[in-house]
């Protein structure tokens, strides 16, 4: 290990040298944005290689960083999780890229893992995901669950007295995860199991007619219900057309939901849905000048007047930014210098606040319960009293319950164990076993 | 209280009338009225908004319905409260809620959104149909008593009695009648648990479950037995409601399949792109609708023969680029005509956009026609569902009675004799895939209004379509409608109790078995074109 250290110490020296040469050269620093611009995902993933760019664009407007200009470097991986990992190779090992900004899918993140540990990359994931896990080369700038499922649960209780909980969501790890987490966190919250109904549907699923009328029958025991939705999506447009014709108005059974966020919304006639809830860490509507500033550029980067924004763009620009203060910290862009910079960062949100990167590689943020509104846009009414710090590993899962993520020196460990006091494999070697 | 009411409002109508309106709005009650509610902090509210109602002021409705729809703003420099018109895109139009008078636009960073939620929310209805119960449409009443069940308190009991006395109509009584025994259940009273005995209505079924829990012996008892009637007539409501969704998930499989069963079914191809062809057709209900703005009805119905023509002329392009040349080569058509498949959806991509498209429903699609309080069916389903018999039938006539339908069933049983009398082969396969095409096209218009449109559109009802004709039996439209139907009806009744994720699963295994038992399917085709 120490002889290790020690090469990766030279290796480091070497390449601050080789970047200061570089500067001179005025190479400029190559940013990777791996997001799919075709196949399924393209419906979210395309607005984020946009912002990824504009913030490129506007960086260099400024001079770049440490006097050199920044480079995109756009690959597409098609939706295709196999091939995110050909491409992270490829932007990593040929394209030699300083930084990667990328993955919407926790799948297709747990199939990058592995390589952009082996190469030693930076990897920056913007997406609101199901935690357990934290990767040393990997910063997590979208909401872990105590981030986002919890509080909404907790809002839903306490302000809106919820007593009975439908968990909807599509079929695969997220939800799966999140709706555990909740069921654990809902049961020691005294929520008996019969007031509890789960239900998972496949990707895509269009007809929402007998789950609807199932939640609507949950509905009528005489409790107060909620449906947590963790649905993925474009399946979100048929289940709220289906809960507008089947005349489940907000007021009665409201539904907050973790994946629907303005860019859905555009997609769908919101007249019916006005009162239906989101959590998020960040909504186009809030009302803060950076936030405006934010919106002002990007209507004009897209030419689009229409154009909205929302959450996992808004943790780009956080994670950009982020990045950008680490290496004018660091003086380099050397990816091991760069790692240690960055905990402890700053920068300010688009909501008014600030995001400091915490030593688990996740950031603080504020959590918002937003309601829809007549215009697709959501407006806040609630918000968590102070930030809220990202946990990598749940509280309410047996297993993870003792796990914490340090990656400060001396322990440097993203799965460490605190009841048997030893570090487990990285989140790339668990990624790859599960394969 | 209603004659108070009155009397209240004639006597503010008065001053109004009769004071000049520059000094009108200085010393308009309305503006502090209005600023008190921006101002009051959360558990405040609900007194800024009594205060309103109990005003009595004539544009208190205006205002509420403007607050509970978001669109109560503050101007953050003068502290005036204004209505916000349209509240799209940056600068918002803004209109005096005092005079009513329109402000013009204002960027909506100099704007602050007067807050509200939903507990707050639930309350207005309630306040707003309490003041609609007054209106002269009976069915207004009838919909507004219905709001109220569930929704009213202590304070509302009184004035809905008043109501209750002059209310004429059967069925607002009824329904008011219902609003105040939730109420009374929920404070004990057992009269009122023989109120709702026989409603199916949601929350009084949620009044008497919570009267069910109580502690009152007496009153648990007989709302339990109120519970078990409802629950009776229920189970009938709940048949006739799965029976539907079983037919209206059918009919949307027979209209994703029916053009299939005319290019894979009666032609042979094996076309891949056929899913494409759908969402071309959907494609073009948002192209029609951008072009009649405000009118979504009209561009609806006029997409249906312009949906049939651009995918007839996309199968007869597809038709002549690709699958002529492949004729008798099975697996060479099925990867180009995948191939095609992939080539439509990333050029939707890159000409249109990554995005789905926002594909409006009309009016009189939305919502659902009542039968009654428990049975309820979604109209846009009820269009889509005979829109699919229509589809099928017409397609029927065509094959039957149309010279278009004689020349392809010769064609298809068989080329040479058929070529042989003077039918132009190469025509009729032109005509026959156009057919097919277009009837996809048809598909995608319906398919607009219930899932998204999209560039993925297609690749979600390519499979159900294949399972369907072969289900149904190749070549056989009778077949598909069976299959399509009874598919849908079998997945919706095991979807209750298996879920969504594994009633799929259900049916497919089952598919499958029933292909081993019968390969050709539930009606096969017989005679000799069968062994062709």
């Amino acid at each position: 290990m120490s002889l290790k250290k020690h090469v990766k110490l030279g290796l480091s020296a070497l390449a601050l040298s080789i970047s200061f040469n570089s500067v001179a050269a005025e190479d400029p620093i190559k940013v990777g944005i791996l997001h799919s611009l075709s196949g399924t995902m393209a419906i979210s993933e395309t607005v984020l290689k946009d912002t990824v760019e504009m913030l490129i664009e506007q960086q260099n407007a400024k001079g770049g960083v440490l006097g050199r200009q920044l480079e995109a470097v756009v690959v597409d991986p098609a939706s295709n999780w196999p091939l995110f990992a050909e491409k992270a190779r490829e932007l990593l090992a040929q394209e030699e890229v300083d930084v990667i900004f990328g993955n919407w899918t926790s799948v297709s993140r747990k199939s990058v893992l592995p390589v952009v540990e082996e190469l030693n990359g930076l990897l920056f994931y913007p997406v609101q995901y199901e935690g357990e896990e934290s990767s040393e080369n990997v910063f997590y700038t979208g909401a872990a669950p105590n981030q986002q499922a919890i509080p909404a649960v907790n809002y839903l209780m306490n302000e809106i007295g919820v007593e009975r909980w439908v968990l909807a969501g599509t079929d695969y790890v997220y939800p799966r995860t999140t709706n555990k987490i909740l069921e654990t966190y809902l049961m020691d919250m005294g929520v008996a199991k019969e007031d509890i109904m789960i239900n998972y549907t496949p990707f895509g699923h269009s007809d929402w007619q007998n789950i609807v009328s199932d939640i609507k029958r949950f509905g009528s025991a005489g409790k107060k219900t909620a449906v947590v939705s963790t649905i993925n999506g474009d399946a979100n447009v048929p289940f709220y057309r289906e809960l507008g014709n089947q005349g489940i108005a907000a007021s009665d059974i409201p539904v907050v939901a973790f994946s629907v966020g303005e860019q859905e919304l555009s997609g769908i006639d919101t007249g019916p849905l006005v009162g239906h809830l989101a959590a998020w860490n960040y909504f186009m509507s809030v009302d803060s000048d950076a936030n405006y500033d934010f919106i002002d550029q990007w209507i004009e980067h897209t030419g689009n007047e229409e154009a909205v924004t929302n959450d996992p763009m808004e943790a780009h620009y956080i994670g950009f930014n982020m990045y950008i203060e680490a290496v004018k910290k660091a003086g380099t862009t050397d990816v091991d210098a760069v790692k240690d910079a960055i905990i402890g960062v700053t920068v300010p949100n688009l909501t008014g606040g600030y995001a400091a990167m915490m030593p688990n590689h996740h950031i603080t943020k504020p959590v918002l319960i937003g309601e829809i509104q007549d215009n697709g846009q959501f407006s806040v009414v609630w918000e968590t009293p102070a930030l809220v710090a990202g946990d990598a590993w749940s509280d309410y899962l047996p297993g993870s319950r003792d796990m914490i993520a340090d990656w400060r020196k001396p322990m440097f460990c993203g799965t460490f164990n605190t009841a048997t006091g030893s570090c487990g494999a990285s989140a790339g070697e668990m990624a790859a076993e599960t394969k | 209280m209603s004659i108070f009411r009155s009397l209240t409002l004639l006597l503010i109508a008065l001053i109004c009338a009769g004071s000049l309106p520059a000094t009108a709005q200085e010393s308009d009650p309305g503006r502090d009225l209005l600023i008190n509610l921006a101002e009051a902090p959360a558990n405040k509210v609900e007194e800024a908004v009594n205060a309103i109602v109990s005003s009595g002021d004539e544009r208190a409705r205006g205002w509420l319905e403007a607050y509970g729809n978001n669109r109560l703003s503050r101007v953050k420099d003068t502290g005036q409260v204004v209505l916000v018109l349209s509240n799209r895109g940056r600068d918002w139009e803004i209109a005096n809620p005092l005079t009513a008078e329109n402000m013009g636009e204002m960027s909506r960073r100099k704007l602050d959104r007067v807050a509200i939620n939903n507990r707050i929310r639930g309350q207005l209805e309630g306040i707003l149909a309490m003041l609609d119960l007054n209106a002269k449409d009976p069915d207004l009443r009838e919909a507004s008593a219905q709001d109220m069940m569930g929704k009213v308190d202590a304070s509302l009991v009184q004035p809905l009695e008043a109501r209750l006395e002059q209310e004429e109509n059967a069925a607002v009584r009824n329904r008011i009648e219902e609003a105040l025994a939730i109420y009374r259940v929920g404070e004990g009273n057992l009269e009122a648990v023989d109120v709702l005995a026989g409603s199916l209505h949601p929350r009084a079924r949620a009044a008497l479950n919570e009267a069910a829990r109580s502690d009152d012996p007496a009153l648990a008892a007989s709302a339990a037995k109120a519970l078990d009637s409802i629950e009776q007539k229920l189970t009938l409501n709940r048949a006739a409601e799965t029976l539907y969704f079983g037919l209206s998930l059918g009919s949307v499989l027979v209209l994703a399949a029916i053009g299939l069963a005319i290019t894979f079914g009666v032609m042979g191809v094996i076309n891949m792109a056929h899913g494409e062809l759908i969402m071309l057709g959907a494609y073009t209900t948002w192209g029609m609708q951008q072009l009649f703005p405000g009118q979504p009805g009209l561009a609806l119905i006029l997409s249906i023969p312009a949906g049939f023509l651009v995918a007839a002329t996309a199968g007869i392009i597809i038709e002549r680029s690709v699958i002529q040349y492949l004729k008798g080569r099975p697996l060479e058509t099925l990867l180009a005509t995948f191939g095609i498949s992939l080539i439509l959806q990333q050029l939707v991509r890159t000409v249109i956009s990554p995005q789905n498209r926002t594909v409006i429903t009309p009016e009189w699609m939305s919502g659902s026609l009542v039968i009654n309080d428990a049975l309820s069916l979604t109209l846009n389903r009820l269009y889509v569902l005979a829109f699919a018999l229509i589809v099928f039938a017409g397609l029927m006539l065509i094959m039957r009675k149309t010279r278009l339908g004689l020349e392809v069933r010769a064609v298809t049983q068989n080329r040479a004799m058929a070529r042989s009398m003077g039918i132009r082969a190469t025509r009729v396969d032109i005509m026959t895939f156009a057919l097919g095409s277009g009837v996809a096209g048809l598909a995608g218009v319906a398919l607009s209004q219930l899932t998204n449109v999209g560039p993925n559109l297609g690749q979600n009802y390519i499979i159900d379509s294949f399972m369907v004709v072969v289900f149904g039996g190749v070549g056989n439209l009778w077949g598909t409608l069976i299959a399509g139907l009874s598919l849908g009806t079998i997945n919706q009744l095991l979807e209750p109790w298996a879920g969504a994720v594994l009633a799929k699963i259900i049916v497919l295994v089952f598919i499958i078995l029933f292909i081993q038992k019968r390969p050709k399917g539930l009606f096969p085709q017989k005679g000799r074109a069968a062994e062709g």
